[in-house]
């Protein structure tokens, strides 16, 4: 077997704020509990103040859109809206949070930054204790506007979502997908899209736990092999080779990687070490039929997958030794339907996954502990669902917009927003938190 | 030399001839020159023509040779592009299905024959499917078909490393359309010769 090396795009700079800042919080405020009370189905009003000095204006923005991504608050003044100007005159007026102004907007929380030599400084105010809650400094890496100093203010916009609503945000995430032949990579706001790889055809690109990690599948006329590759070093190797080796997913320990691995006689799971050459070894019993697309559960005991054993493709679980493997999407028999690609959620509890539905797919969730099933999506063509880790957005691939495209959806409220503007996008996977300390 | 020394034989006689008239009477101008011996004349035009004929008809014979050569050429290579071409035809499949037709079978009965008479030939079966699916279960799906070629022809005496097979999934079709007519192009098997294609030898096929 041969083992190449091959290079791929390098993030070491992304990385290179790979420990978690911490943050120094305001000694005044140590103990303090946070002043807002967060109820989940509303949405706190938010006002994101403009920050003064160089990049503040990006700051200010990247945090407001961060915030609205969240799905958890409510930006008030967002610029285009009526309430912007009010929010202007306020702010120019005086940052008083005691100022009946902001309780006249409806805002529940005001959010003030200072750039600082170094970074940021960032305060929330409850605007109905008419007092600072929080405060804390960020250190932001040059240059300004790099992909580093971005990731940095997402996790100042992350922290504020903790403040606010208790939650740690998910701005600080990127998601890996498809265009063409290539691997991409785009930010969680959709900003800064970055090719992976280069050369054969690839396809299914999976995050390892560490964010640092990927694996994915390329292939050519020689082959289709697993490929695992280092975001730091910009190396990937040949993990699987020889016949066909596709849709690769890491453990949630990172310490394993089950790929399907078909020859001619239908395609297996396979269960390998990820950075050794020990051989795999299999995982389901297909018999003849296709078995795919697997998807840890995050206490990594069991493992989702697509099975044609039935006749047609289904959504099973296996135990990650391969054993008591069960049917989990219910069909009747005689169903000539098509549900695939399932992805475990990060709080174990469901598994979203495809449906075809009059013809077309689309997305469903369907919850472990009682089977009930949730249709996410009705518009155009939706497939291949990725959680994001807050367990309450989903990427996934659309034609609602005619090419296929990558749209995130809040499953809680239902609103959708476009990741990607390029055509033909697709099998996307969203990454862990990155940028915190393992 | 002088040209004008040259003289054909013939000539001299009547020349002389004349000569011998002139010794009587006042020599009259020399008369034209008639060809008096027509017997050699026809016997050194007939050797001519013998020649003539001969050479034609051994440039007629290398012609026909030569022509003969290039319709056998023609021929072969008509026969060895129309082999290339049957062992290049696509076999087609049903939606999520990787079974052979009778039609996919007598496709690929055709291939036998080609392959059992040319034991150099090696080829590759590319399978692939249409958009409609997953795009992952696709490759797995474009394997199933390769395998389900391969597997009809290794039963049938061809050796098992004389066939490689890959699959494509939705990935390389070659219909573009959102139809069923552009489905159904692109549920298939395609066929590559990775080896002996240059010592292709013409079998006789049913």
């Amino acid at each position: 077997m041969i083992r190449q090396t091959i290079r791929i795009a390098t993030l070491s700079c992304v990385l290179a704020v790979a420990a978690w800042p911490a943050y120094a919080q305001d000694s005044t405020q140590k103990g303090v509990h946070i002043g807002l009370t967060y109820q989940p189905g509303t949405k706190p009003g938010v006002v994101v103040l403009p920050v003064g000095g160089a990049w503040g204006d990006s700051v200010q923005a990247i945090i407001a859109r961060d915030l609205d991504f969240s799905d958890r608050i409510e930006i008030i003044g967002q610029p285009g809206t009526s309430a912007a100007l009010a929010v202007q005159q306020a702010s120019d007026s005086g940052r008083n949070v005691g100022s009946g102004l902001w309780k006249t907007l409806g805002a529940a929380a005001v959010v003030q930054a200072n750039m600082t030599p170094t970074g940021v400084h960032f305060v929330l105010q409850d605007v109905a204790a008419g007092r600072q809650a929080q405060a804390a400094d960020a250190a932001l890496p040059t240059p300004q506007g790099s992909a580093a100093w971005r990731l940095a203010v997402h996790q100042v916009s992350d922290e504020i979502e903790r403040w606010i609503t208790g939650t740690r945000g998910i701005a600080a995430t990127r998601v890996l997908y498809v265009n063409d032949s290539r691997i991409y990579l785009i930010d969680s706001d959709g900003a800064d899209v970055r090719a992976i790889t280069s050369g054969a055809t690839a396809l299914s690109p999976a995050w390892d736990s560490d964010g640092r990690h990927i694996a994915y599948s390329q292939f050519d006329e020689q082959g289709t092999r697993v490929m695992v590759g280092d975001l730091v070093t910009g190396q990937a190797r040949t993990l699987a080779t020889g016949g066909l080796n596709i849709t690769p997913t890491f453990s949630p320990d990172g310490k394993s990687i089950v790929y399907a691995h078909g020859k001619e006689n239908g395609t297996d799971l396979m269960l390998a070490d990820p950075f050794s050459n020990r051989p795999a070894t299999q995982i389901t019993v297909g018999r003849g039929t296709d078995n795919v697309s697997p998807s840890f559960s995050p206490d990594g005991r069991r493992i989702a997958f697509t099975s044609g054993r039935a006749g047609h493709p289904e959504v099973y679980v296996v135990d990650a030794d391969g054993s008591n493997a069960e049917l989990l999407t219910p069909f009747n028999f005689g169903d000539q339907n098509y549900r695939s690609n399932p992805d475990w959620s990060p709080d174990g509890r469901q598994v979203a996954f495809q449906s075809r539905i009059n013809g077309e797919f689309q997305i469903m969730t369907i919850t472990l502990r009682d089977r009930s099933v949730k249709q996410l999506t009705s518009e155009g063509r939706n497939e291949d669902p990725s959680w994001a880790p807050d367990g309450r957005h989903l990427v996934f691939t659309s034609t609602r917009t005619g090419a296929k495209e990558l749209f995130v959806l809040d499953v809680e409220s239902g609103r959708v927003r476009q990741l990607t503007h390029s055509g033909g996008s697709r099998l996307a996977a969203w990454s862990p938190m990155l940028g915190r300390a393992p | 030399m002088n040209r004008k020394t040259r003289v054909a034989p013939a000539l001299l006689v009547a020349i002389a001839a004349s000569a011998a008239a002139a010794c009587h009477k006042p020599a009259p101008p020399p008369a034209p020159v008639q060809a008096v011996n027509q017997d050699s004349i026809d016997a050194a035009n007939r050797a001519r023509e013998d020649s003539m004929r001969a050479e034609q008809a051994r440039r007629d014979s290398i012609a026909r040779a030569e022509a003969d050569a290039a319709r056998m050429k023609a021929e072969r290579e008509a026969a060895i592009n129309e082999m290339k071409a049957t062992l290049a035809q696509p076999v087609y499949f049903a939606f999520d299905s990787d079974a052979l037709s009778d039609s996919s079978q007598a496709t690929l009965d055709k291939k036998l024959a080609i392959m059992n008479g040319n034991p150099s030939l090696r080829i590759r079966v590319e399978g692939n499917t249409d958009a409609r699916g997953s795009d992952e279960y696709n490759m797995a799906l474009g394997q199933r078909r390769a395998a389900s070629a391969k597997r009809y022809l290794t039963q049938h005496g061809i050796d098992d490393s004389r066939i490689d097979i890959i699959s494509y999934g939705e990935e390389r079709p070659v219909a573009s359309g959102n139809d069923e007519a552009s489905y159904a192009q692109n549920r298939r098997d395609n066929f590559v010769i990775t080896a002996g294609a240059d010592q292709l030898q013409p079998v006789a096929t049913q």
